[in-house]
């Protein structure tokens, strides 16, 4: 069951997490599908079980960003992600991957608390780099994820 | 553009500067070290005539179209008052928004015909698309000056501090208003942007690896929900912290005041204390050259960097 953005912004505090850097970057990969998917539903949508570059989370995040440029802050962030869990994965091969796995911890709560605060304030984002103006409505030419 | 380097180190030679509100106001030390160290560098810089405001972020969510009108006339008077055909901007709000304007007088008729009529009622030329470039800082250091004649300057350096770049939202999305960047070969990077990072390292820092160069710092809602961009810029400050990081350095005024400012809210309001400094990347550049902390307005930061400058051998 996908847990509530509160939840999980608890379980990044609470400092629970697997043992091994592997299946704690899973866990972090999990947690940001898991806050997408709560956007996504949160706008009438079905989070896609598809994949893109092997990454669920890359391609929830594109599901997300449609009709919404604002949203698109948070791409780097997601892929940021993506990219932390492909270094623990060949570091855990040398029994590294504690320090890499920390930093993804954080990028991760990044995409939490800027998609939790979206979530809040849909301006979030939309007032700097998205250009896009209050009365602007979303753009036309792709689905609005399928209100 | 297809000009080669040469040519564009001779374009950027002389710019219109664009300082815009935030750097004769709050960023006020961005404005004295980005003067001084293109005074240093024998750049020269004239402020656009009677420059307005480039319609910030708070007219463009009212009206788009004024806000392309607000920037359109800076440009215009760049070219038409002083003459010149680059205007550099340092903040990267205005910068953004010139290069919005001219994407959409470029590309909207309804901009194109809205800045004509405007300019028009206000008795000054109109901006036509592909009048003048609009630059940041970094390209008019890095193209105009080059980063090997930089490295002739350095004297002393940053003697390896350990710095993370952070470059902000606005520097690179969205992506259509800067067809210039994301080209490969020597281009800006949209997702992993390094122009930054490329003259600190001439200049002897050492930059960690930083994954949320351009993570959102809730920038624009500091008043209307202050605890959500405390949290973002905690998030932002830790990160830095975690990977190493000395100094974040920065190029965009919003980003360095919500850097500042929300490292003592975070303090204050949730007990989280973090202790790298904020500094403007132009100030960095100034003292690996030598020069000193005041001349670049260090002392005027609220971040209070000196102590651990001092202790580097920096200052």
């Amino acid at each position: 069951m996908t847990r509530t953005i509160a939840q999980i912004e608890e379980w990044l505090e609470s400092g629970t997490r697997a043992a091994d850097p592997l299946d704690h970057a899973g866990e972090l990969v999990k947690a940001g599908e898991e806050v997408l998917e709560n956007w996504i539903v949160a706008h009438g949508g079905t989070p896609t079980e598809e994949t893109r570059e092997n990454f669920r989370l890359l391609a929830l995040h594109r599901q997300g960003a449609r009709g919404d440029p604002s949203f698109n802050a948070c791409r780097e962030t997601c892929r940021e992600i993506a990219y932390h869990y492909n270094l623990v994965k060949l570091e855990a091969a040398e029994d590294r991957g504690q320090d890499t796995v920390a930093m993804m911890r954080l990028v991760t709560k990044h995409l939490v608390l800027f998609i939790g605060g979206k979530l809040k304030e849909a301006g979030l984002g939309d007032f700097c780099c998205s250009s896009r103006s209050l009365r602007s409505k979303p753009d036309r030419k792709v689905d609005y994820l399928g209100v | 553009m297809t000009d080669t380097i040469d040519d564009r180190k001779q374009r950027y030679k002389k710019v219109a500067y664009y300082p815009g509100c935030a750097l004769e106001g709050s960023a006020q030390p961005y404005d004295i070290s980005t003067r001084a160290v293109g005074k240093h560098l024998g750049l020269q810089l004239e402020d656009v005539k009677d420059w307005n405001c480039c319609g910030a972020m708070e007219v463009k969510n009212v009206d788009p179209e004024i806000q392309t009108y607000l920037s359109s006339r800076v440009m215009s008077q760049a070219k038409n008052k002083n003459g010149t055909d680059v205007v550099m901007a340092p903040c990267n709000g205005c910068y953004h928004n010139l290069k919005k304007a001219e994407y959409d007088i470029a590309n909207k008729p309804k901009s194109k015909e809205t800045v004509e009529k405007i300019s028009a009622k206000a008795g000054h030329e109109a901006y036509h698309e592909g009048e003048v470039e609009t630059i940041h800082a970094l390209d008019w250091i890095k193209w105009g000056y080059g980063e090997e004649e930089l490295r002739a300057k350095i004297k002393g350096g940053l003697k390896g501090l350990k710095v993370a770049n952070y470059y902000g939202c606005m520097y690179t999305r969205p992506r259509h208003i800067f067809p210039e960047k994301g080209l490969g070969g020597d281009s800006e990077s949209l997702t992993k942007p390094h122009y930054m990072d490329d003259l600190l390292a001439v200049a002897g820092a050492e930059n960690v690896d930083f994954p949320l160069k351009t993570a959102c710092c809730g920038g624009a809602h500091s008043l209307s929900d202050s605890d959500m961009s405390t949290k973002l810029v905690l998030n932002i400050l830790e990160a830095a912290e975690a990977a190493g990081a000395e100094v974040i350095a920065t190029e965009c005024p919003t980003c360095h005041s919500g850097l500042e400012m929300h490292q003592i809210r975070a303090l204050k309001r949730l007990s989280k204390d973090t202790n790298v400094k904020v500094v403007y990347f132009t100030q960095l550049l100034g003292l690996a050259m030598g020069m000193s902390p005041r001349k670049l307005g260090i002392h005027a930061n609220v971040s209070k960097s000196i102590p651990l400058l001092k202790e580097r051998g920096i200052a």
